[in-house]
Parts: C-alpha cells; sequence; structure tokens
C-alpha cells in the first residue's frame, strides 16, 4: 500500500513539475470555429519564422466569450461576429486600440453528396426536408445570422419546427455530413473543407446579415507582447493569402480604432 | 419558474417515465438471468451490460448515433420501412436515457433475486407452479423492494442524463432539450439564474429519489 502512494503522488509531482516548464512564449487564441483549418495552417508558418508557440482553444464565439468573463487564461480573441466582441469590450475585456475586423465571409445553405438537391432557401419549407441543422441561435454566430436571413426572407416561422442547433458551425457541418439532417446553414469556408457536402445554395451579400470577423487583443492576456505580435503577422500578407486561399473575404486593413 | 421552465421539468420526467418502461421488461429479464442461471460467457454479458456505468457516456452516444442515425444500420432500417427518425427527435432521447440507466437498474435487481432463498422457489415448483408462475408469485413479490429501489435509481440517472443525450438527440428547445441540457445551455448563454432554478429542481428530484430508494433498501431488513 505504502509503495502504491509513493507511485502515485510520485507521478503526480512530476506531472506537475514538468507542465511548468514552458518553452518559449506560449500565445492562447481563443477563436471561432469556423477558422480551425486556416488559423491552423497560419499558425504553423508562424511557430517556425518566430519560435512563439500557438495554442488554440476552438468553439463557438459565444461559448469562447463567456469562457473569457468566466477568467479563462486566453490572449487574443477572434470571434466570427462583431456583436461577441462588443460584449467584452463593454465589460473592459478587450485591450482598447487592438481590436481591429479582419475578415468576412459567406452564408450558404449545404446538404449532404448524396442526398437530393435543394436550389433555394423556399425549398426549405419542402415536406421532404424535415430536419436543417443551425449554429446555436445565441452562441453560434452562424446560427444568428442564419436566422436573421431566414427571418427577412419571412421562412422563419415556417422553418422554426426543423430547426436543430448545434454547438458550432463545424457541428452543423458534421450533421449534415452524417445525414441526419437533410440541409444546414454553414460560411462558404466550412463547406469548401469538406468533401461530404455540397452547397446548394449561396447567400448573396446583398441579403445576408454584414458577416465580419473581429480580432482583439485581452487584458489578461499571459503574454501579451508575443500575442501583438501574432495579432500583426495574422493581418500580414503570409496569414491574409492562407485566409483568402480558404475562401474568406479578407477586409481592408483598418487602421486599429 | 416560468411556464416554460415547467414544461421543461415535465417533458424531462416523461423522457425518464419512457425510458422505464422500456427497461423494465428488458432488465428484469437480464437480472433473472444472471441472477438464475449459469452459461457460458456469462462473464461477458455481465461486463457488457455494466459497460455504460464506467464507459464515458458521450462513448454511449457515439455508439447510439452510429446505431440509429439515419445511416446507421438500425436507424436506416427505421427509416426505409416506417419512415422513422430517430435521431434529433424525443425517440433518441429516450434510447439514450433507456441505455444509460439499465446497467443501475440490472445491478439492483440482480442481487434482489439472489437474496430471494431458492428454496421457496424449489417449493412452488414441487407444488406444480410453471416457471412464469414461480417468477410471478413468488421470485418477484419476494424481490419487491430492491427491484423498486432499482427502478428509482435508474429514474434519478435517466434524469440526469448529458452526455449520451446530447449526441444522439441533441439539444431542440421543446423537443429534446432535457434539464441537464437545458442548465448547460443557460450557462453557455449567460443566463445564471435560469441554470440555477434548473439545477435545483434537478436536486430536488434527485433527492427525492435516492431518499426513497434508501429507505426501500433499509425496510428489507
Amino acid at each position: 500500500m505504502k509503495h502504491f502512494f509513493t507511485v502515485v503522488f510520485g507521478s503526480a509531482t512530476l506531472l506537475f513539475t514538468a507542465q511548468n516548464e514552458i518553452p518559449a512564449a506560449q500565445v492562447t487564441v481563443f477563436a471561432a470555429a469556423s477558422l480551425t483549418d486556416s488559423l491552423k495552417q497560419i499558425a504553423a508558418e508562424y511557430e517556425k519564422k518566430s519560435g512563439d508557440q500557438i495554442a488554440f482553444n476552438f468553439a463557438a464565439s459565444g461559448t469562447l466569450a463567456r469562457q473569457i468573463e468566466a477568467g479563462a487564461s486566453a490572449d487574443i480573441f477572434f470571434a466570427a461576429d462583431e456583436t461577441k466582441a462588443d460584449a467584452l469590450e463593454k465589460k473592459g475585456l478587450l485591450v482598447s486600440g487592438t481590436r481591429k475586423s479582419l475578415l468576412g465571409n459567406a452564408l450558404v445553405i449545404v446538404t449532404a453528396i448524396d442526398t437530393p438537391a435543394i436550389h433555394s432557401p423556399a425549398e426549405l419549407t419542402n415536406a421532404a426536408v424535415q430536419h436543417i441543422a443551425l449554429g446555436e441561435l445565441k452562441t453560434v454566430p452562424c446560427g444568428t445570422y442564419a436566422k436573421a436571413y431566414l427571418e427577412k426572407l419571412q421562412l422563419w416561422p415556417v422553418v422554426e419546427n426543423k430547426v436543430v442547433p448545434c454547438e458550432s458551425v463545424r457541428a452543423v457541418l458534421a450533421a449534415v455530413e452524417s445525414g441526419n439532417v437533410d440541409a444546414g446553414f454553414v460560411y462558404k469556408t466550412d463547406a469548401a473543407v469538406s468533401k461530404k457536402v455540397k452547397v446548394a445554395y449561396e447567400v448573396p451579400a446583398v441579403d445576408a446579415p454584414k458577416i465580419s470577423y473581429p480580432l482583439a487583443l485581452l487584458k489578461d492576456a499571459p503574454q501579451p507582447n508575443a500575442a501583438k505580435k501574432f495579432i500583426v503577422y495574422l493581418d500580414s500578407e503570409p496569414a491574409t493569402a492562407v485566409f483568402k486561399q480558404f475562401g474568406f473575404i479578407v477586409l481592408a486593413s483598418a487602421p486599429a480604432k | 419558474m416560468s411556464g416554460a421552465e415547467w414544461q421543461l421539468v415535465g417533458f424531462s420526467l416523461r423522457m425518464a417515465l419512457a425510458s422505464l418502461l422500456l427497461i423494465l421488461p428488458i432488465g428484469l429479464a437480464l437480472a433473472w438471468w444472471l441472477a438464475r442461471k449459469d452459461w457460458r460467457g456469462k462473464a461477458l454479458v455481465e461486463t457488457l451490460v455494466s459497460l455504460p456505468l464506467v464507459l464515458p457516456p458521450v462513448v454511449t452516444g457515439l455508439v447510439l448515433l452510429q446505431l440509429f442515425g439515419r445511416r446507421g444500420p438500425v436507424g436506416s432500417w427505421l427509416h426505409n420501412t416506417f419512415n422513422c427518425d430517430v435521431v434529433f427527435t424525443w425517440r433518441a432521447v429516450v434510447i439514450a436515457l433507456a441505455a444509460m440507466s439499465l446497467p443501475l437498474f440490472v445491478r439492483a435487481a440482480r442481487t434482489a433475486f439472489e437474496e430471494v432463498d431458492v428454496k421457496f422457489e424449489q417449493l412452488a415448483r414441487t407444488l406444480g407452479a410453471g416457471e412464469w408462475r414461480v417468477c410471478f408469485t413468488i421470485t418477484l413479490p419476494l424481490a419487491k423492494r430492491g427491484v423498486l429501489a432499482g427502478t428509482l435509481l435508474a429514474f434519478a440517472r435517466a434524469l440526469g442524463e448529458f452526455g449520451a443525450t446530447i449526441m444522439v438527440a441533441g439539444n431542440i428547445p421543446g423537443r429534446t432539450t432535457t434539464l441537464p441540457v437545458a442548465i448547460y445551455q443557460a450557462v453557455e448563454n449567460g443566463e445564471d439564474t435560469h441554470a440555477w432554478t434548473l439545477a435545483g429542481v434537478s436536486a430536488v428530484i434527485a433527492f427525492a429519489a435516492v431518499f426513497i430508494s434508501e429507505k426501500l433498501q433499509r425496510w428489507r431488513k
């Protein structure tokens, strides 16, 4: 028994001491789920150049904002919805002057590759369409945008009963891929990374709510200097080229507010 | 509590009850089989039945999602034969709750059966009673308290189920959202009062179920 405890406590001590040895600066980025693939690629290149390490927490922007409010340790917030950054800014959790709107995106309706095609949002009201996956309406920006769009088309009251809320835009994509829902609303960039879905309809920019990705340094950032460097890099040519390659709209580099 | 909150509690209770209806016949048969019979591979069945107790609930959910998804073996059959979808409907809630609470019920019922003296059963048989009659007039009545306690435990477990439910049934307000999922969503949305109200209700129901279950097991002695 004595040996047993020695082993348990010994290995626990080892684990914790090992965790304290942080190599170079590690920048923690809380980013919208739709940025998953592009940011990972950008970070891999950046890590090679700078020697710093980038750690990600990808989730719905609303979920991330809640985690930051609750005191999660993070350096950068990169959301898919300006209102989520507004909420944090109002609470004084962003460093003023660091916030910028970096990217835009388009909303699309996707269906599984092997299901009958839909060609317009009006077809979502068909009886054959039983389940429509949307991002959770409050926490997932893509869901908020999709609802606003359907409301504008006056389709919302008809399709509301078919909505399956998902915890992030990537969960919507997965639900469509699995065939458990008949259609879903994701961003154009998400549809592009999946081989199992097809774009049924791309919402024209004039009809969609304005989709804009804000980026900012957080007030309680443990690594503010390394984080600032990464923010600058995200707005520079090598990074914006990757964003464009994934289908994002790179907004004109606005001067920091 | 608001009307919507009462509705949510009502829905969760109905789902937990429906899952009980599903596991009672299966669970009683399994428990009796495990308590009274010996056969090759019994240990394997014992382990399989108890697995959902120790597996991460999301793993159980994942297995159910594979089985009952529209492209899964069971799900596609149901979809094509009855045009009946399981995933993201209340049916998925019932199945998830049943899968997660079955082990608790089987364990309690099995112990209860094992504590019934076999002599009573043998006596009934010498008097000409068939197996079914022995089961329903001797074994079940004598094991009643243990079985009831197990039922209550399973019910309480079903009410608290989160991981498997969210995998197969999702979180559709008014249609598949159960108490624990609603609490999670309320926290995500920053609606703390709502979350605490629902947490309070869950605590009261769980307390009552475990309290009565304990009482029942004490009375047996």
